[in-house]
């Protein structure tokens, strides 16, 4: 079936079948790999995406119920070579180790931010919780995310 | 996973038609449903996404002064609405214990209840006796690994416990489902939607195929009411008990108490003996533990989980004061 949305700014149109979920359409059609797999069932958060502006898993939507939505993806947070404030954040933190739950991370905290529930370390920590990082960077995510959320305030 | 064919209703009729079709499921925020497709729990041939029917989604409050939920009402969204948080704190506290950020952006009210067990037998990759995955298969938990599963309930067809946090809350909160189908709509309490397996392990909830639920609907504002979900971690995690508690206080007395239990039954526990032995006392009365134990006295422990009676009361205690202080 033909399914239309914007990724990332720009304009697709994608021919597919029903049962391909948005994290694979991104990953394996539209060849925008920064978006990463890890469960394929909702667990890890490492295929979050923002979805009409709202964080989702993308393994958890069938893409084609995507059809005339906006997706964003870690490939469009930065404005050409000026990296997004939050992935400086993650840098400047020594927010990450392998790096493979990266972009979900920072797809989060961007709209972890952006919803304001970033009061206290705890709040980040709660609001945080859907992205999981087996190399335990957590402290380090944390003060990415307060640091650019204090930046904002 | 097989491949479907998709539709996209934009109404009500519509959808009731296409989902009436056999082997066609509805597809709502699609955290449970895209998951039992990987698993091979279900292998619709065409799935109706209900995503774009006009009327499903929004808070409103009735002139009577109850509240109607719209099924496609998006968990974040309920739980973060200001009347939900002053006036059913249960139920937003309830939903913001549930599952991620990310998962509670897609899923919905209406479907939330929907979710089945969270059994590993019941999700295994591999062919296990269950008999809600393949009836008359046996229960391979009744002697398996089960310190997660029921301690109400149950029987030797299934020991499961469903594992929804809002369910609990619109359990104690006396919540209505309403649905819609070809046979027209049917208002169904929160407290009989699921189904126990003395009734049919086999089953999850009494809704039938072909049959959508449009709305929620709470009745008076219950301020003094808590939610408190024990865990084996702080976040994104399953109960191993919770206890959903609503109100009604006369200054420090307690006028009216209901008290649903979650993940100790195949459905949210009301426990009964103990709302009729809270009525009337002090809420810092110490008669209230005895209550609470009275509530207990048909609780069944498996072989792994006789901790979780001890818990759940413990919980509920704990609850009851949340909901006093609230």
């Amino acid at each position: 079936m033909r399914v239309k949305f914007r990724v990332n700014g720009d304009p697709v149109a994608v021919d597919i079948e029903p049962r391909l979920h948005l994290a694979d359409c991104l990953r394996e059609v539209l060849h925008l790999t920064g978006t990463k797999k890890g469960c394929n069932r909702g667990e890890c958060g490492t295929c979050t995406i923002h979805l009409d502006g709202r964080r989702v898993n993308g393994c958890l939507v069938l893409a084609i119920t995507a059809d005339g939505k906006k997706i964003e993806t870690i490939e469009g947070l930065a404005n050409g070579d000026q990296l997004h404030p939050m992935q400086m954040a993650f840098i400047d933190h020594d927010a990450f180790q392998c790096g493979y739950c990266t972009p979900g991370q920072i797809m989060s905290a961007v709209a972890c931010v952006a919803e304001g529930h970033t009061g206290s370390n705890a709040e980040i920590r709660e609001w945080m919780s859907g992205n999981i990082c087996r190399c335990s960077a957590y402290p380090q995510i944390v003060a990415a995310v307060n640091a650019v959320a204090k930046r904002n305030a | 996973m097989k491949n479907f064919s998709y539709a996209r209703p934009t109404s009500i009729h519509q959808t009731i038609e296409l989902a009436a079709t056999s082997d066609a499921m509805i597809l709502a925020g699609g955290t449970e449903l895209l998951n039992w497709t990987r698993i091979g729990i279900v292998e619709p041939s065409k799935l109706v996404d209900i995503t774009r029917v006009a009327g499903l989604e929004g808070i409103e409050q009735l002139p009577n002064g109850m509240v109607r939920i719209g099924a496609l009402t998006k968990l974040n969204d309920v739980a973060l609405h200001p009347l939900i948080r002053k006036s059913y704190p249960v139920l937003s506290t309830s939903i913001l214990k549930a599952a991620s950020a990310q998962i509670r952006n897609l899923a919905t009210i209406g479907g939330n209840p929907l979710q089945r067990v969270r059994c590993p037998y019941f999700r295994a990759d591999e062919p296990t006796p269950c008999n809600k995955r393949i009836p008359r298969s046996g229960c391979a938990a009744l002697h398996g690994l089960n310190e997660k599963h029921a301690i109400f309930g149950w029987t030797e067809d299934c020991v499961a416990v469903q594992p929804s946090d809002p369910a609990a809350a619109l359990t104690a909160l006396d919540a209505v489902l309403v649905t819609q189908s070809k046979q027209g709509e049917r208002r169904i309490p929160a407290t009989t939607f699921h189904t126990l397996p003395s009734e049919d392990p086999t089953a999850h909830s009494v809704l039938q195929h072909g049959e959508l639920i449009s709305s929620i609907e709470l009745g008076e504002a219950v301020p003094k009411s808590a939610y408190l979900k024990i865990r084996e971690r702080e976040s994104y995690e399953y109960a191993t008990v919770s206890a959903a508690v609503a109100l009604e206080m006369d200054g420090p007395v307690i006028r009216r108490a209901r008290i649903a239990l979650g993940s100790v039954a195949m459905r949210p526990w009301r426990l009964v003996e103990t709302e009729r032995r809270l009525a009337g006392l002090h809420s810092d009365s110490p008669e209230i533990i005895s209550a609470v134990k009275a509530g207990f006295a048909d609780a069944r422990p498996l072989l792994m989980n006789r901790y979780k009676i001890r818990l759940a009361q413990n919980t509920t205690v704990r609850a009851i004061e949340m909901a006093v202080q609230a």
